[in-house]
């Protein structure tokens, strides 16, 4: 996953791959096209989505409907890795807001930004299904448990120079 | 590659053979590599596999990767058996003393032991957190490697969707599922039986089965359990779904978050193909099915069937108002099965030793165990399954170790967004659907999170308000503008601007949302409110000049 090109650098060619992969079934299904598109460049950079819609055959207001509606798609290049701190009810009752803190303080974004470096993407999520050592967050597919700020923070820099 | 199956006869040889092949006087390191992970499992079942080879003691000592075992605040864990020695907070360091002690010479290690009071309990069969337990649905899970389908097999696996296909008819089949009294575990709770016979009995030639793995409410985590911890009996659970209702294809929706649910369940969705579990002539019975995994995108209201349906044809995830319901028109508006994984994971029992047996469980409204997910502040947090009608005390004290750090236990939030808490008079109720209803929450998919005396309830409500107005899909007024107006009173109240006016207010509105809002999402959003408004009053009154 790489997230840094800018838009001209983009290399169309290789949705076309992906959509001629859904396309042949029954089912060419937008969703797991987007899905594999962002597998693929890191975000859904705007030239691609205007290609899918080309291929097929779906407007691109249509596109973008979809694409608002669930949290997971990103219109902008998003950092290397995906930091998700929790905050659902287990991890909020548990002190989240202390390692959300934390993570703010030393990624230096908010919520939904990236940092200058293209390095991480900070988000939220409301549970990831840990709870029980809650407050717990995932960089990339990776669960980490029982945090503190300085846990945290630990964590995290394992993950700068990756 | 695994050898295909044509007939029943082959599953028994099947079995026989893996029965045999696990048969062996070896200690066996069951190592958690589910939950865990968060804590250092990997690192853990590594540096052991690394000890026993390095060690030569291959043929004495085999170490198995497992599901969720259970007590997760002592993660990373492991059982060690012969002689069933529960072992937590298990660390790389001291992976060649649990060797060299406990393995070779049968001693125990106390600081890795569970404590209670202060006293030690080494064995598993002596923690109440166990067995105070009835394992079910959880049988094999922390018990069998799950990405390994001899483990399933040697354990009956396989076995009850084989007797659904050799002895049953698919009517007969709805019967027992009718008769056995199971109810939807994804929240809902209607009766499993009745809503297979709708599909069953229209008419289409195309029919899906959809297993909703969404598991969108925070502080739930059954379902991820299940389908890491023993993915096969929700796929054998769908197959005989399909069966008796005459179904050949179906989806899983799984949420993104969890990639190691759906590495397991794909794994699974594999070995079944090879073993001709899944396919075309499954077992040589004629019958066609297969399976399909679908990631979710990100959208707690994709847990509702109708936007989950939608969701799955890759549009938007926009509820409907239903009628017609998806056994009449779902996906592609063919007839469609929907039902929550922990649902599907009773099917392979149900079918294996009957409805009658199965009815010995549970309650007259609610037959069965039910499988919660404790957490929040409560000592043992982690996955528990009981009987229904098990009381609240129950669970949170004698299983859940009671609350930690002296402090007193104030309620349980039960059902997520769409429930309410369970304060302290009520710690005796036996829960069950309809037990818990009468006291404003829902059993709801089981999350179950304690609070004690230090929460705010106030600010809890508030939380909950906060989680439905972003997730509130926007279609309908009453749960786009209900959801935002009540959170804001609710934000003013916990900044220390309350005014005079706002219970009333707040119940006010959280009525009409309920009565107007197109789907269940904003149908129940109001329920933290009144529940709360019911049960701590006191606390609003506290924060209104
Ligand atoms: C807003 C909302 C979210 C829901 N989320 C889930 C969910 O995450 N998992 C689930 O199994 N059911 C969920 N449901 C219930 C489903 O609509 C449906 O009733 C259920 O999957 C049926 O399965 P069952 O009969 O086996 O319980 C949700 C309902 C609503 C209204
Ligand atoms: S509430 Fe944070 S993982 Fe569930």
């Amino acid at each position: 996953m790489e997230g840094k090109e800018s838009s001209k650098e983009i290399d169309i060619s290789r949705v076309r791959g992906i959509v001629s992969k859904f396309t042949d079934r029954d089912d060419p299904n937008l969703i797991s096209v987007l899905q594999n598109t962002q597998d693929e460049y890191g975000y859904l950079p705007k030239p691609v989505l205007k290609e899918i819609s080309n291929l097929m055959d779906i407007p691109l207001t249509r596109i973008f409907g979809v694409i608002t509606f669930y949290s997971q798609f990103a219109l902008e290049p998003r950092g290397k890795h995906a930091v998700k701190v929790c905050s659902g009810t287990a991890c909020h009752v548990k002190g989240a807001e202390d390692v959300k803190q934390k993570l703010r303080d030393e990624l230096q974004v908010r919520e939904g930004g990236t940092t200058a470096d293209y390095q991480f993407t900070l988000e939220t999520v409301a549970c990831i299904g840990t709870c029980f050592l809650a407050p717990v967050m995932m960089i990339d597919e990776r669960y980490y448990g029982k945090l503190t700020a300085e846990k945290t923070s630990e964590i995290v820099g394992t993950y700068t120079n990756k | 590659m695994l050898k295909r199956l044509i007939s029943n006869n082959d599953l028994l040889a099947m079995k026989r053979a893996c029965e045999e092949k696990l048969k062996s006087d070896k200690v066996r390191v069951y190592v958690c590599m589910t939950g865990c992970r968060a804590l250092g499992a990997e690192e853990v079942y590594g540096e052991f596999q690394q000890q026993v080879k390095m060690q030569g003691l291959e043929d004495r000592v085999e170490v198995v990767e497992t599901g969720c075992q259970g007590l997760c605040a002592r993660a990373p864990v492991m059982t060690i058996d012969p002689p069933g020695i529960f072992y937590g907070r298990v660390t790389v360091d001291i992976v060649p003393e649990i060797i060299s002690s406990t393995i070779l010479k049968g001693e125990v290690i106390n600081k890795l032991c569970y404590a209670e009071a202060g006293k030690k309990i080494p064995h598993v069969k002596d923690i109440p957190f166990y067995n105070k337990q009835q394992k079910l649905i959880l049988r094999n899970c922390g018990v069998i490697d799950p990405n390994n389908v001899e483990h399933y097999i040697a354990n009956n696996g396989y076995e009850g969707l084989a007797k659904a296909l050799f002895n049953l008819q698919p009517e007969e089949i709805i019967k027992e599922i009718e008769n056995s009294g199971l109810r939807g575990r994804g929240g809902g709770g209607f009766p499993t039986g009745t809503k297979w016979g709708f599909v069953r009995q229209a008419k289409s030639d195309i029919k899906y089965v959809v297993c909703n793995a969404d598991e969108g409410d925070p502080g739930a985590f059954m379902d991820r359990a299940i389908l890491e911890g023993d993915p096969h009996s929700v796929v054998e659970g769908m197959i005989t779904a399909a069966f008796a209702m005459g179904a050949n294809k179906g989806f899983v929706y799984v949420r993104a978050e969890y990639p190691i649910a759906i590495d397991h369940l794909e794994c699974a969705i594999n070995q079944a193909r090879q073993l001709n579990l899944l396919g075309d002539n499954i077992l040589g019975s004629g019958f066609n099915f297969d399976l399909e995994i679908k990631k979710g995108a990100g959208a707690f209201v994709c847990g509702e069937e109708t936007a989950l349906i939608a969701s799955i044809e890759g549009k938007r995830g926009m509820p409907r108002p239903r009628p017609p319901f998806p056994a009449i028109s779902g996906l592609w508006k063919k007839p469609t099965n929907i039902n929550n994984v922990e649902t599907f994971a009773n099917v392979p029992l149900i079918m294996q030793h009957g409805s009658d047996w199965y009815k010995q469980f549970g309650t007259k409204n609610g037959a069965g165990t039910k499988i919660f997910a404790l957490a929040g502040n409560v000592k043992n947090t982690g996955l528990v399954e009981v009987p229904m009608g098990t009381t609240l005390r129950e669970i949170v004290f004698d299983i859940g170790g009671g609350i930690p750090g002296r402090r007193q236990f104030k309620a349980a939030q039960m059902g997520g967004p769409s429930g309410g808490c369970v304060p302290t008079e009520h710690l005796d109720l036996p829960i069950d659907y309809e037990s818990v209803k009468e006291v404003g929450a829902i059993m709801g998919s089981g999350g179950l999170i304690v609070m004690d005396e230090k929460t705010s309830m106030v600010e809890i409500a508030r939380y909950f308000m906060e989680f439905v107005q972003e997730e509130s899909c926007g279609k309908c007024g009453p749960c786009r503008i209900g959801t935002k107006r009540m959170l804001e009173v609710l934000t003013r109240l916990v900044g220390g601007n309350g005014c005079k006016g706002d219970v009333e207010a707040l119940t006010e509105m959280a009525h009409v949302t309920k009565n107007a809002s197109l789907c269940g999402l904003g149908q129940t959003a109001p329920n933290p409110v009144l529940s709360t408004i019911r049960f701590f009053l006191k606390e609003f009154e506290e924060l209104i000049p």
